[in-house]
């Protein structure tokens, strides 16, 4: 019946991530613990004289130690790249790989992947070699006749969001329902919880689920920077992600993925899997306002966040028998930007009133960039660590506090808490707006 | 508590036979094909300098409501298409919304409404984008970073990005009709907007909307999108002064590719109980629906899965999802590109699902009309679907000449009984998307 399986509890029973600090779960989490930062001058392409020339990428990567077989993703881009590496780790250890029982058709695929990274070389001087400078337009017949001779045809069809889906159906063999959504810097986060509802909806037993994205490539760089929306801080890079703090001016990028596996209960413990969390809500919402503000009012980010408490059965107004609030501990989307980090205060307070001060919730985009499309699933995984650790990340580089953000963000330091419940926020431009709510798993 | 159903409430499909199904639905059953020389640029260093543009009298800022027609400015060819797409259906379902009736209250709770919309990779405007590269070349002409860095991406306008983000197609939709619920954006390539469809219905089934404003549209008039369908082996050899209304011969012995249409649809798709309490009219109802992934030899799928089996998976759980068996369906609408290898894999997985009926169940072909459509395909089909069901008639088919065991060869229009319509298709990168669509009782 379709009752019982809406009622289905979900698990997550891996975790892995490929990240500018580093490529395995322990010590990227041990990093975030010490309040480092991955930022560095930009090496992916030759940023010196771009308003933004410091990123936090991902170093010393390659998916040789995690594939079985390279060749098959021989073609790989970035995105599909960090994604397997991220895949891989999760996938191991839930421990499907040696599950024999397995059903590959009812394991699913939900990514937030973002568009791969165009040829830009080729692309600029086959743009180049077309353009009619006289009539200020490109000649479409000596356009096609360079770039049919620049353009790699495997290089273009990576370039496609769906394609680290295509890697990792082919990696694990799955052949359920697969799925990519692209909701800019909410994209992971709403993977990961339509995942969870087709695991609810009983459409599947099993989804690999998560994100990765890199854009930090010239054009990437060039869109944000015209945007006005990555930090533009000289001197120290690792200074320049901000979060919360009075002098915050931008984002910094990042590049990465995270995934998880994620299970039906039921499913999980058949197999004798040891669930790390448990998966409690989820919730979506569209501003709807305008293309490039937030709704003053967090209208939106708060709408997703008591959706995702309801799904959950948590009262954010309430307090726990031992005198907690609700929840304790929010992964903010937190981007360091003016607007981001004031509206999502706003919508925090909106929705938990009074027990907003005394949740924590920090940043750790200011360690390691935003990684846009991938952000939320890594965040969404500092919950699940957070709660197997009774540790919060910090928000670093908070030194003046702004006079409007008044909550408890983790300044600079780690520390130690009793966490059972986190929330975990992301909002993309163009308004989408979603939220995960992860709970320590008790039988 | 059995789930909720969902109907299907306002058509918006956007083709190359115009805004609306109502020239698209003609053209179909009177069996005329818009495919013809592109315009937009020039195509004929392609193997295909034919397909399917919008209408040349098509402009959005015609179709949008007055206060939005500064946005229109940043919006690419395939958000103009998703929101003269929405705009199109929320009239034709007789909402009110923000943008159809800015002065009356909303028919239904902004926040009840959500937004599922596929896209495909959208490239940027090569004329806007060369003219400023074109600024930073050094003494030998090549481009030159370190000039960009500093000065030559100032001449890029500050919202460049958000032109080609593929999310902006529901942000403009969601902001025009003020849609505060779940909104999200399948890039799946081809199958991404029967993905969206099938989302919406999740969405409605699980009370997190009341209805959705659901599809895809896409364009690659674009030389760079183009190039990548080349790349991709999909188009057919039509230079231009062929007949390309000739060229498209899906399922067709001598297949030899496809060309490109531009377009897409939005649907508004409801909860039965609401839609019935505000005395909706109701097109048709969305049964079911199902996705699959598919084994692909070179990972990505540029070699589709010839056995066909995973997609036959995808049609088999939308008939579950739909409580049907596979007699129950009176028609399919198949991707049907005429590219040889991906007709092929349909007819494979056709033959699984469906057995020795295979030979009689109609195959109703558009892309001879429209061209292929990429992500705004399922919209389409679904759009058509709800239509011949509420007309009980099949539309033409054109150009196939032999289609051995399959009944899609060329045929007028005629009417038919029709209880329920399968849409199914494949996608470059393996996932694969069917629903099925009921005729309203």
């Amino acid at each position: 019946m379709s009752t019982t399986k809406n009622n289905r509890r979900v698990v997550v029973t891996g975790i892995g991530w490929v990240t500018p600090l580093g490529h395995d779960v322990d010590s990227v989490w041990k990093r975030l613990l010490n309040s480092e930062s991955g930022m560095g001058p930009t090496t992916r392409f030759d940023a010196r004289t771009f308003p933004t020339s410091f990123s936090a990428e991902v170093r010393n990567y390659s998916i040789a130690n995690f594939v079985k077989d390279t060749s098959v993703h021989a073609s790989a881009g970035l995105n599909s790249q960090f994604a397997l590496g991220a895949a891989c780790q999760a996938w191991r250890q839930s421990g499907l790989d040696g599950f024999a029982g397995l059903n590959r058709r009812r394991v699913g695929l939900y990514l937030g992947a973002g568009e791969g990274v165009i040829d830009f070389d080729n692309y600029a001087a086959s743009n180049i070699a077309g353009w009619n400078a006289e009539e200020r337009k490109i000649d479409g017949v000596r356009w096609a006749e360079h770039a049919h001779r620049a353009m790699d045809r495997m290089r273009e069809v990576e370039q496609e969001p769906n394609m680290p889906l295509a890697h990792l159906a082919r990696e694990f063999g799955i052949r359920g329902p697969a799925l990519n959504c692209l909701t800019a810097c909410a994209a992971s986060t709403q993977a990961i919880g339509e995942a969870f509802s087709l695991i609810q909806r009983g459409d599947t037993d099993v989804m690999l689920s998560g994100g990765t994205h890199t854009m930090i490539h010239l054009l990437g760089v060039t869109g944000f920077n015209r945007l006005t929306a990555l930090s533009t801080s000289k001197g120290d890079p690792t200074k320049a992600s901000r979060p919360f703090d009075a002098t915050r001016d931008g984002f910094v990028m990042g590049e990465g993925s995270g995934m998880i596996v994620m299970e039906a209960l039921d499913h999980a413990l058949a197999r004798g899997a040891t669930p790390l969390a448990e998966v409690a809500g989820y919730g979506s919402s569209a501003d709807a306002f305008r293309i490039t503000d937030i709704h003053p009012e967090g209208r939106g980010g708060a709408a997703s966040m008591a959706m995702a408490l309801a799904q959950a059965g948590i009262d954010p107004h309430a307090r726990r028998a031992d005198g907690r609030a609700a929840i304790d501990y929010i992964s903010a989307h937190g981007t360091g930007t003016k607007e981001n980090d004031s509206i999502e205060t706003r919508g925090v307070k909106r929705v938990f009133g009074t027990n907003a001060k005394d949740i924590p919730m920090s940043s750790i985009k200011s360690m390691m960039g935003h990684l846009i499309a991938a952000a939320g699933a890594v965040e969404f995984m500092t919950c699940v660590l957070a709660i197997r650790d009774g540790m919060l990340p910090p928000t670093i580089n908070y030194g003046t506090p702004d006079p409007d953000l008044d909550l408890d963000y983790v300044p600079n330091k780690a520390r130690s808490a009793k966490v059972d419940i986190c929330l975990s926020n992301s909002f993309g431009f163009g308004g989408q707006n979603d939220t995960l709510v992860v709970k320590r798993f008790t039988a | 508590m059995s789930r909720r159903r969902v109907v299907i409430t306002g058509l918006g499909p956007v083709t190359a036979h115009g805004v609306g199904i109502d020239p698209l639905w003609s053209a179909l059953c009177e069996g005329r094909s818009a495919l013809a020389p592109i315009r937009s640029f020039d195509a004929s260093g392609f193997t295909a300098a034919c397909g399917g543009e919008l209408p040349a009298d098509f402009d959005v800022k015609d179709l949008v409501p007055k206060s939005y027609r500064k946005a229109t400015k940043v919006m690419a060819r395939d958000i103009e298409i998703a929101v003269g797409g929405a705009l199109t259906a929320v009239r034709d379902a007789g909402l009110a919304t923000r943008g159809t009736d800015p002065d009356n209250p909303p028919t239904i709770r902004p926040d009840r409404v959500g937004c599922h919309i596929g896209a495909g990779l959208i490239a940027a405007e090569l004329d806007e984008l060369t003219s400023a590269l074109a600024t930073s070349r050094d003494a030998a002409g090549k481009f030159d970073p370190g000039h960009w860095g500093q000065q030559g991406m100032q001449e890029l306008t500050p919202l460049w990005l958000l032109k080609y983000l593929p999310n902006m197609l529901a942000c403009h939709v969601t902001i025009i009709h003020d849609c505060q619920g779940p909104s999200n954006t399948i890039t799946c390539n081809e199958a991404s907007s029967g993905l969206s469809l099938a989302e919406s219905q999740r969405v409605i089934e699980r009370g997190a909307a009341d209805a959705c404003l659901s599809g895809g549209a896409d364009s690659k008039m674009n030389p760079m999108a183009y190039l990548r369908q080349e790349l991709a082996g999909r188009l057919a050899n039509c230079a231009k002064d062929a007949d390309a209304t000739k060229a498209v011969r899906p399922f067709d012995a001598a297949a030899a590719g496809t060309l490109i249409g531009e377009g897409g649809g939005i649907l508004v798709v409801e909860a039965e109980e609401t839609a019935k309490a505000r005395g909706a009219r109701i097109h048709a109802v969305l049964s079911g629906t199902g996705a699959s992934q598919s084994w692909c030899e070179d990972t990505v799928g540029l070699v589709p899965d010839a056995s066909g089996e995973s997609l036959a998976d995808a049609i088999h759980a939308a008939l579950r999802d739909a409580g049907l068996a596979p007699s129950d369906i009176d028609a399919v609408i198949p991707f049907g590109s005429g590219v040889a290898a991906l007709d092929a894999l349909e007819k494979n997985a056709l033959a699984r699902v469906f057995g020795a009926e295979f030979a009689t169940k109609p195959l109703v072909t558009l892309a001879p009309s429209i061209g292929t459509t990429c992500a705004g395909f399922g919209a389409i089909a679904v759009a058509v679907a709800c239509r011949a069901l509420s007309e009980q008639r099949l539309p033409a088919r054109l150009n196939t000449a032999k289609a051995d065991g399959l009944d899609a060869t060329a045929a007028p229009s005629a009417p038919r009984s029709l209880r329920h319509i399968l849409i199914a298709t494949p996608s470059l990168g393996g996932q694969n998307s069917a629903a099925v669509v009921s005729r309203a009782s």
